[in-house]
């Protein structure tokens, strides 16, 4: 079983997020692997365990410091780390990023051929969940998306997804690209042997020529959308915090009515 | 005018009403035509696609719709000529507009709170990061495709409504090697689905499963019942009310939040809401950093009194 997951490198949910000149801000001192992607390291490294043989390649799309996102995938058991990076993705859209991972799946996949390919249902950043979908169709592989459970047998994956309406079971021949949701499984923590590993453990870094990749193609240049205005919400104003003695029941049934909301 | 095609979300054979505000702020970017997947509508879902201005409805029918890919080739065939393609948001939604923007060389934008046309262009407004930061974008492509929220839009029927004129699409849907091995419907209930409600009455770990107040006060104001994560993984409700960055990103008039402390995850659904209103325990509990009206108090004490005195309010 030849597993690759995508990680990406993201801001911590819990760090004050911001916008630089149009693109989310990146820094190395609160960034981490998409938490997200947890799930997908998680997803891959157990059926890799089942099948009792197989290999989990990480792979980022970033500048310098998403190297920290593969780190990661490595401290909790990948088996290989790979880092694209390149000024010219700088910029690029979900159909831009899908073309390099594309392209750098297909690398992998020609060295020796991938089951699957594993992503986690969103980034936390940006929460548009295209990716896997756009991956999956510049690959020409099976997609499987939002599967919160997942099996692999006889050469094809199997998946179950709830959706609002419906809870539905999927089928497809492999190779194929799966997304995970955060119910999909309990990722597990590093531990201290794979993370004192994980700091010496090679790193594959490619460019867009080692991918064969036009530059042209992605970056900003190549994006159908850009962002023209970014700016942080003011906090809501006015806000009420009372203390129940006994009556803030009826003091919040009257802001309500008050409001027109009730 | 040029053509902008709305993607209908139906139910049971009826308009769900983020298809009459995608209709409605279809009419300010162009001429609305609905696009319809699936057996043609009734008379009355036609009439009210008229009513809120579609022109045309374009339908197109054919097996396994469900399938991003298929319905990509169904949405692209009949909405050719249109600059302009919205859709509501939704995670099935997402993928057919990745999918017929590859096809097309479209641009997109989902999660959008808004549209308009700035000097032929199509610009978005979304609130990103948990909804601290408002986000202006463009679409520089030719073809826009917008995945639009529920809520953001006030429906409005058009002044002069649309001809509606029913239209055929034949066309020829790809084989997928993806395979629908089983579909099982999730039991709706009589009331307002979550994404769509004008109110979400949500509980957390606090109720301790106990949703009776929670369901009283929403069904009270018309809304729908939203949960915690950490509800739904204790099974004391089903995932589908689950609100949240990885459940359904909800933005109503008004928000309650009942033993919920506001997570950061649990706060980047909720948190475009209208007005938010919370009742917590807990005076630290972070769910107030974004309330407009906190009360700190034992939801069982308060949420009663509440509901008595709309009643009373409502009576008089
Ligand atoms: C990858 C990931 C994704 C996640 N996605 C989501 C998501 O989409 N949605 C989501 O909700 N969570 C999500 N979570 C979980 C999230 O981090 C929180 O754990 C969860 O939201 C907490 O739920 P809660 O507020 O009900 O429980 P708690 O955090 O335990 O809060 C319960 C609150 O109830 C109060 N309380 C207790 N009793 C009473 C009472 N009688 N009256 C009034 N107040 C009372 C307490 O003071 C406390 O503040 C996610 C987590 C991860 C790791």
């Amino acid at each position: 079983m030849r597993i690759l997951v995508t990680v990406k490198h993201t801001p911590d949910l819990q760090s004050q997020r911001s916008f630089t000149d149009g693109h989310v801000t990146r820094s190395a001192e609160d960034g981490t692997m998409n938490e997200l992607d947890e799930n997908a390291v998680e997803a891959a490294l157990q059926l890799v365990e089942a099948a009792g043989e197989g290999e989990v390649y990480a792979l980022t799309v970033g500048g310098p410091d998403a190297v920290a996102a593969v780190r990661k995938a490595l401290q909790l058991g990948a088996h290989h780390a790979i880092h694209v990076c390149d000024d010219a993705i700088a910029g690029s859209d979900v159909f831009g990023t899908a073309k390099v991972i594309a392209a750098a799946v297909t690398k992998v996949h020609e060295e020796a051929p991938l089951d699957l390919v594993i992503t986690g249902m969103a980034a936390l950043d940006g929460l548009t969940s295209m990716l896997p979908t756009a991956l999956a169709a510049e690959l020409d592989w099976s997609q499987l998306t939002l599967a919160s459970a997942l099996s692999v047998a006889d050469g094809e994956a199997t998946i179950e997804r709830h959706l609002p309406d419906a809870h539905e079971t999927l089928s497809a021949p492999l190779p194929a690209v799966v997304s995970v949701t955060d119910e999909a499984n309990k990722p597990r923590y590093p531990n201290f042997k794979l993370i004192m590993a994980a700091r010496k453990a090679p790193v594959a870094q490619w460019s867009l020529t080692d991918l064969g990749v036009d530059a042209a193609t992605v970056g900003s240049g190549a994006a159908r959308t850009s962002v023209v205005d970014a700016s942080e919400r003011p906090p809501r104003e006015n806000r009420i915090k009372v203390t129940d003695t006994g009556d803030a029941g009826t003091q919040l049934a009257d802001f309500l009515i008050e409001k027109g909301l009730a | 005018m040029s053509t902008v095609a709305v993607l209908i979300d139906h139910r049971d054979g009826a308009v769900t009403r983020p298809s009459l505000e995608a209709l409605t702020l279809a009419r300010s970017l162009g001429t609305p035509v609905a696009v319809w997947l699936g057996a043609a509508p009734g008379a009355d879902a036609t009439a009210q696609l008229g009513e809120y201005g579609a022109a045309e409805v374009r339908v197109v029918d054919g097996d396994n719709l469900r399938l991003s890919a298929r319905a990509a080739a169904a949405v692209g065939a009949a909405s050719e000529d249109a600059a302009v393609l919205l859709m509501i948001s939704t995670f099935v939604s997402k993928e057919i507009a990745t999918r017929l923007a590859l096809a097309t060389g479209a641009g997109v934008v989902v999660d959008a709170a808004g549209a308009e046309l700035v000097d032929g262009k199509v610009e978005t407004l979304q609130t990103v990061f948990a909804a601290t930061w408002n986000v202006r974008s463009r679409i520089e492509s030719d073809k826009a495709i917008v995945g639009i929220r529920p809520n953001t839009t006030m429906a409005a029927p058009a002044q002069t409504p649309g001809a509606a004129t029913v239209v055929d699409i034949q066309v020829d849907l790809p084989e997928t090697r993806e395979r629908v091995v089983a579909v099982e419907a999730v039991e709706q209930g009589d009331g307002v689905p979550l994404a769509e409600a004008p109110v979400v009455v949500s509980g957390g770990r606090g109720t301790g499963g106990d949703y009776g107040l929670v369901g009283e006060l929403a069904e009270l104001l018309g809304g729908a019942v939203g949960a915690s994560r950490d509800a739904t993984d204790e099974g004391w409700i089903s995932h589908e009310h689950m609100v949240g960055q990885t459940g359904t990103t909800v933005t109503p008039a008004l928000y309650v939040a009942c033993g919920i402390s506001g997570a950061v995850h649990h706060r980047g659904g909720m948190q475009a809401s209208g007005t938010i209103v919370s009742i917590n325990m807990d005076p630290d509990a972070p769910i107030f950093d974004i309330s407009d009206f906190g009360v700190v108090g034992n939801l069982f004490d308060v949420v009663p009194q509440t509901i008595a005195r709309i009643k009373e309010h409502r009576g008089s």
